[in-house]
Parts: structure tokens; sequence; C-alpha cells
């Protein structure tokens, strides 16, 4: 192997990721007084929180009466208990403030008649414990990721935070179960560089692309994840894939639920409102699972849309032109672009499609990574913050609006975490070369490998299996296949070719290193799909349609190490962090 | 006399022929910019059969059929693929916009995919924008209020909220500035459409405290006013949005305001 020249770093807290958690949290440790460096793979606005459109969830109850507890009540529910109720009770009772504190950073919101924060209705947003719909989703027109990013990045060059862009990152140095730094490629000059630091806050995002048809971003690669699982270090929850109901059919762009909490409503072949059948009350604003199964049955049954019938129509044409233009204004063009629809007059054909990943990386609600030794443990050094922990917020089953949400409160917990463990400026201690060593062997071996499988074949291969066999409804026959074809997938990898060798944006390298990524991660996701053998929020077994509270209202955990998995679990958190509020015990679902 | 002659790299020779070998009756011919500064060689232009069927309407999509059925060595950046986050900014057929919703059939003849012009070039179709993420800092984009209280939100009219709209969708992706001759001659000196763009967005934020200090920053001869209203950017600008009015707006708050 060729040596290659390391620079070295020191900083109190690295940052992975420039997305609106990476943010967030950069923000608040550069106002803690720490030295911080936020790394990220693309300049922060191209991040994929631009993409997020209906809004950020907050009970701040300026249309209407609010209250935090509904909040939570809400998301426990929509997580279909799975979520860790101290964790959204920190989410829901934060929620306010965070959302003040974006206001005041500047974040152009749709504003009320008084001048207040505009707020939507969303899918499973309720008052009084289910009782009626409440308007809770703050808004920035249907353009709210976009203007909470732009405006972060600009708080982030207030606090001078100092940035690697275009930098990816290959893997995490450990050092006795501890993170000591991580190691990161420069693309823009082809360098190696090492960091050193005593924490490292992972905020890289979601893993859609394992997917075929996925609205994520081709980003959407989940770097962090695999960089934990390298470091032997578990995943959480991740058969939990989120379908959102509303991609643009064939090209999967999405459509903000919001178009449905402005009066949207979707309609199969025979021109009904199927909603009214499967969920009586919230109707078209069931939570996402529920809308996505329900289009699932419509099209299986024959009652799809299209020449294929494998689709079903969007409506909102019936809506006021104003509600159109001020509302909904970037929809509209992204149905012209991607579907050549015009929404003032025709229907948009929406199918489900991979969104969001409800698993990741466990934490505490402080954002520390969690791991199983015997019991619950945190890892020193190492935090997970937005798509890509697994606080568990979100359960089974995340809520429209909720995960806006999760970034900017989790973001800041986790500065504030960080301010207390770690004292500005404290030395680093030595660390043995294997830990670099080792990193730059499966970088050097993937920068020169010679085979015969083209990157991209293998991972439309991988895409193709996921989407088939681990879709919106599952059972064990497909699941095995799953299992069975991503682990020939994976070892198509020993034989994979690169044919770009340099170093300065080689982004045939970078494609095989994020292929690497997403390989592990559909094999974590298939297999622990495979091991739960019960029904909760996104994961529907047609072979077990009941939740299954006594067997498996438990986290899964899964070690992987590329071929080889491992498979644990770990007790949902039964209690609240305070007396504010009484833990929610488990119900029947329905909306 | 002078003589005047070029440096060596903006000489671009023809490469590589890339020829169809799924034997379809509906190609494409690709022409795509290709420069790697890990060579001494200077850039050139690769040519690629490309074929159409079962390719999707835009020219990403030609570009990722190309690196995936192709050439894996091809470079350019791209991200979310439906023109929210401005990774994909590039020259298509002599016109910025995002390759992501730019669609294939407009454009006529051949395709040529350049890097977004007068941009130093780092590799292929990626551009260096160092330069104006530095004058993008420079206009402290972030809202500057001291006078509210923390637990309260700073009150915003509906009316007041309007101004904002065609100010804040800007993504970034730099289509506007690199086609404004005037930024190609003062590029470092002249903030571009794109940057004044935002210095406006904050100008006119009813939640500003700094609206004067923000006018006077701008009101520059060069940074300000080497706008000669040309108005390449409001024609470039892929989310449909108006930079050049924006500009027209500062210059007239300077006429017209005592700062």
């Amino acid at each position: 192997m060729k040596a290659y020249n390391i620079i070295d770093h020191e900083y109190d807290v690295v940052v992975l990721g420039a997305g609106g958690s990476g943010l967030r949290a950069a923000v608040g440790l550069s106002e803690a007084g720490l030295k911080t460096a936020c790394i990220s793979k693309v300049f922060p606005t191209r991040s994929h929180t631009s993409a997020a459109q209906g809004g950020i969830s907050a009970a701040l109850g300026n249309m209407g009466e609010d209250d935090w507890r509904w909040h939570m009540y809400d998301t426990v529910k929509g997580a279909d208990w799975l979520g860790d109720q101290d964790s959204i009770e920190y989410l829901c009772k934060e929620a306010p403030k965070a959302v003040l504190e974006l206001e005041k950073y500047g974040v152009p919101f749709s504003r009320t008649e008084e001048g207040k924060i505009y707020q939507r209705p969303f899918g499973g947003m309720t008052k009084n414990y289910g009782n009626g719909i409440v308007q809770r989703t703050c808004a920035a027109a249907d353009r709210t990721g976009h203007a909470i990013l732009h405006t972060l990045y600009g708080q982030a060059l207030k606090h001078n935070t100092e940035f690697f862009i275009e930098y990816f990152a290959l893997d995490l140095l450990m050092k006795d179960g501890e993170c000591k730094g991580l190691i990161a490629w420069n693309l823009n000059d082809g360098t190696i560089h090492r960091f050193r630091a005593h924490t490292v806050i992972i905020a890289t995002g979601g893993y859609g692309k394992v997917y075929y048809s996925a609205t994520s971003a081709h980003t959407c690669t989940g770097d962090g994840n695999a960089m934990v699982l390298r470091a032997g270090l578990p995943l959480q929850d991740m058969e939990f894939v989120q379908f959102h109901p509303t991609g643009i059919y064939g090209h999967g762009t999405l459509i903000s639920e919001g178009v449905r909490g402005e009066g949207g409503y979707l309609v199969n072949s025979k021109g009904e409102r199927f909603m009214e059948r499967y969920a009586p009350n919230a109707k078209d604003l069931a939570s996402r699972d529920v809308v996505s199964r329900s289009m699932s049955i419509e099209i299986n049954e024959g009652r799809g849309v299209g020449k294929d019938q494998d689709h079903v129509h969007l409506h909102l044409s019936h809506l006021d032109k104003s509600v159109i233009e001020n509302r909904l204004p970037g929809i509209t063009e992204a149905a012209r672009l991607f579907a050549n629809v015009d929404v003032t007059k025709d229907p948009i054909p929406v199918v489900p499609t991979v969104h969001y990943n409800m698993g990741g990386i466990p934490t505490n609600y402080k954002a520390e990574v969690l791991t199983m030794n015997g019991s619950e443990k945190t890892v020193p050094g190492l935090m997970a913050i937005g798509e890509a922990a697994c606080v568990s917020v979100h359960g089974a089953n995340r809520l429209g609006s909720n995960s806006l949400i999760d970034l900017v409160v989790f973001g800041r917990a986790a500065a504030k975490r960080a301010a207390e463990l770690v004292k500005p400026g404290t030395p680093h201690e030595e660390i043995s070369e294997t830990e670099t060593q080792k990193c730059l062997d499966r970088f050097d071996k993937l920068r020169n490998a010679q085979g015969d499988n083209s990157t991209a074949e293998l991972r439309l291969s991988m895409q193709k299996t996921m989407q088939s066999k681990c879709a919106v409804f599952r059972t064990e026959k497909n699941l095995k296949q799953g299992v069975d074809e991503i682990g020939k997938t994976y070892e198509g990898m020993d034989s994979i070719s690169v044919k770009d060798k340099s170093l300065v944006f080689n982004t045939d390298l970078v494609e095989t290193l994020e292929f690497d990524n997403l390989i592990r991660q559909a094999v974590a996701t298939v297999d622990s799909a495979y091991h739960r053998k019960e029904s909760r929020g996104a994961h529907a077994r047609e072979d077990y349609p009941k939740r299954d509270d006594e067997k498996f209202m438990q986290h899964t955990l899964v070690w992987c190490d590329g071929k080889n998995t491992k498979i644990s679990y770990r007790p949902v958190h039964q209690s609240t962090l305070t007396n504010e509020v009484q833990y929610f015990p488990p119900q029947e679902r329905v909306y | 006399m002078v003589q005047l002659s070029l440096p060596k790299n903006s000489e671009i020779k023809k490469g590589k022929y890339f020829k169809d070998k799924t034997g379809s009756k509906n190609l494409r011919k690709v022409n795509i910019y290709r420069w790697d500064p890990s060579t001494d060689e200077g850039p050139r232009i690769d040519t690629y059969e490309v074929n159409m069927d079962n390719c999707p309407s835009k020219v990403l999509d030609i570009l990722n059929k190309i690196k995936n059925e192709i050439d894996s060595t091809i470079t350019y950046r791209r991200s979310c693929a439906h023109g929210v986050c401005g990774s994909c900014a590039m020259n298509m057929g002599g016109k910025n916009g995002l390759a992501c919703t730019t669609p294939h059939a407009e454009i006529e003849g051949d395709i040529d995919i350049y890097p977004l012009p007068h941009l130093k070039v780092k590799k292929d179709l990626i551009g260096d924008l160092d330069g104006l993420y530095k004058q993008y800092q420079s206009i402290e984009p972030w809202l500057k209020n001291n006078s509210t209280k923390e637990t309260t939100e700073i009150y915003q009219s509906k009316e007041d909220r309007a101004k904002l709209d065609g100010a804040y969708e800007c993504i970034m992706c730099a289509c506007c500035s690199t086609s404004c001759p005037s930024y190609w001659w003062n590029g470092d000196k002249y903030l571009g459409p794109a940057v004044l763009l935002q210095a406006y967005r904050w100008i006119i934020d009813s939640r500003d405290e700094e609206r004067k200090a923000r006018l006077k920053k701008v009101a520059d001869e060069l940074k300000l006013y080497r706008c000669h209203t040309i108005l390449n950017c409001t024609n470039a600008c892929p989310k449909g949005l108006n930079p050049a009015k924006a500009i027209a707006e500062i210059k007239k708050m300077l006429a017209t305001a005592n700062v």
C-alpha cells in the first residue's frame, strides 16, 4: 500500500454532518466556547434538510389551544409505543423553545393575521389526546427545511464555526470502547485528515438510498451509521423504514403532507376518497404508515390509477388559489417539473416512497450513544443526532414535522451535554496507529479495486432487492429471500471495481465508499425486519398482523461486520422524565 | 507589439469518444468538459453516445446514466435531484441551470455540458465556489435583533413577510452570478447577483434592526454598482427569482433613503 500523508487536527468536539442537527449542535458548541470542527461531504446548504417541506412541530398554540403533553401523546401513539417516553417528553417540552429560537435566528416563517408563526394541521397531530385536529406544524410556506437550513448556516457563520467542507469521513478512531476522533478524506486536494476530539457528534442523516425509489438525496447514504457498525457498535430499530404516502409516481420527488394538511385528499381509480374507510376520523391525515398501507392495499386490490394501476391520485385543485400560491408554491413547481401536472387543474400521481429511517444510532435524550453490554451503557466520546440517531422519539413510525423539531431539539441537547462533559482545551491522549492503518487499508483496497462488478451494478441490485423484499408489507418468505439476496450482493464487493484512481474529487471512489456504507445498513435492516415477528408502525408483517407487546415492546439492536449480524433487544423506556406528565400505556392504535 | 497568449490549460482539446454499445437506434451525443488536476494534461471534451431508451427526462439523468453505465470517472456534484439543494448547477447547451430540473429535450442537437462559466475548475464539471461563499459570509446573513426577549417570538405582519418572497428561496447554486459578465470581470470585488439578493433578503426583513448599516455596507462602487442591469442573472435563475430587481431595489433605497 502506498503511504498516505496524514494531516493531524485537534479539537474539543468534532461534528460530522452539516444539516439541521449538525449545524444546530455546532452553533451551541461555539457558544459554549468549545473548539469545534464541523465536517461535511457537501456544502452545508446542500444537505438534505433543505428538502423538508411541510413544517416543524411545536405546541405553540398560535392557532388554537395546544399543549406539549398532547403533542407527546400523539408522538407516542404515532410511534406505536416503541418510542422512549422520557426522550419524547424532552422533545415535545423543548419544542416551543426551539422553534422560537429559530424564529429569532431569522427563519422566515409564514404568518397569521396577528403576525404570529403560522401553523398547519399535519398527520397524527391532535388535540386533547386524540380528540380532533390541531394546527401544530410551523411552516415557512412549503419550504420549511430550506428556510431552517439556510438560517442555521448563517448562525454558524455568525459564530465563526470552523468548517471542513467536501471532506468525506472514513472511520471513527476508537480506543478501548471510547471514541477519540475520526479520519476523513479531503476531496478538494486528496489529502487524508485525522481529527482528534474528546467528543464526536454524528449528524450524517438517513440512508434512504438503500432503496430504489426514495425521496432521499443521492447523498443520503448513512455514512455515520456505517462508521458506527465498523466500530463494533450496534444500530437500533433498523427495520422501521418510513414510506411517505406521497412521492411523485415514477420519480420519487416528495410532495409534502402539508398538501393534505391544507385540504388535499387521495383518490383511487373509482374516484373514491378511500382513506375514509381506513381512518374514519383522521382520514387523509392519519399517520404516514397507516396512509401508505391503505394506498398499497388499494393498489394491490386493483383500484390503483394509471396504465398499470400502480399508483393513486392526490387532489388539490379544489383548494383556494391563494392557498396553493402562498402555502404550497414549492410542490406546485415540483409537480410541474416532475409529473408534468398543473395542480390547479389536475391531480398529482403519487405512490408510497421511502422517506425516513426511524432507526439509527441508539442514544439517550442527551444524545449520548448507547450500547448493550449486559445492560444499557453510554459510549464515551460519541454522540449522535438527527436522522442518523435513534433517540428513540419516533419509535416505529415518525409523525410528519417531528423530524425537523428532532434536529434542533437534540442538536441543542448534544451541544449542552458536550459542554458539560468536555473542558475546553483538554489535551488529547496518545492513541496507537493501528486504528488509522485499519481505516486506510480499507480505503486503499477500495481505491485500487480492479474486479468485475461495477459499484453502480451492485448498488442497483441492492436497491431492487430492498424495494421488493423489504417494502410496505413484509412476509417471512420475502424477508428470508431479502436476507439471502443482500448477502450475495455484499459478497459481490469482493470483486468490485473502481476505475478512477485519483484522489482529488474521485467521485467513483466516493460512490464506492458510500456503497460499502449502504450495503452494511441494508444487511442490518433486512435482518432486523426478519427477526421482528410482529406488526408495529412502519413494520407490517402479513404473517404476524398484530402488535405483540409481550415479546416485542423492545428496541432491536443489530451488530454487523458486513456479512454476519448479531441481533439483540433492549427494553423500551417505560417511564417519563419528570412528573409533569404520566406514562402513556399501550393502547390499540386507531386513527 | 504586445503578444497575447492564453494559459496552457485554457486550450480545450478533443478527448475520447465513447461509442454506443447497446445497439439502440435512439441515441444522443453528449459532449462533456473533462479536466483532471492530478494529470499534466489540459482540458478536453469527451463525447458519449447515450442510449435514450428508458432515460428519464432531465440532464442529470443522462449524467447518471453515463456515470453508471459508460464511464464511472466523470465527476459532477449532485444531491437532492429535485431542485432544492443547488448542487448540480452547470452549463448545458450554453445555458446555466440545474441538471436535475433541466429537460434534455429542450436542448437541440448534441448536448454540450460544461462547468459553470468563469469559475476555477476543481475537476470536470465541479467549479470552485469558495469565493462566492466568502462573499456570502461578508454580508452577515443572520438576523440582527437585540430588542426582544428569548421567550417570545418577533411578530411580523403578513405584508412584511410577503416582502421576503422571491428572496429567501435562493438555493445559492450560483447560476446567476456565473452568468453575469460584470461578475466575470470583477468577481473578486463585485458581490454579484446571488449574494446581493441575499443582502437584500436581510435588508428588507422587518425584524432586522441593522437595515441602515446593511445598506451602507453594500453601498460601494465595486460591491454593488458593478451591476449594469444586463439581466442575465434573472434569465439564468432556475428558481424563477429576480436578483436584478433586488439589486435595483437596493440602489433605489440608497438613492432615496438617508443612509
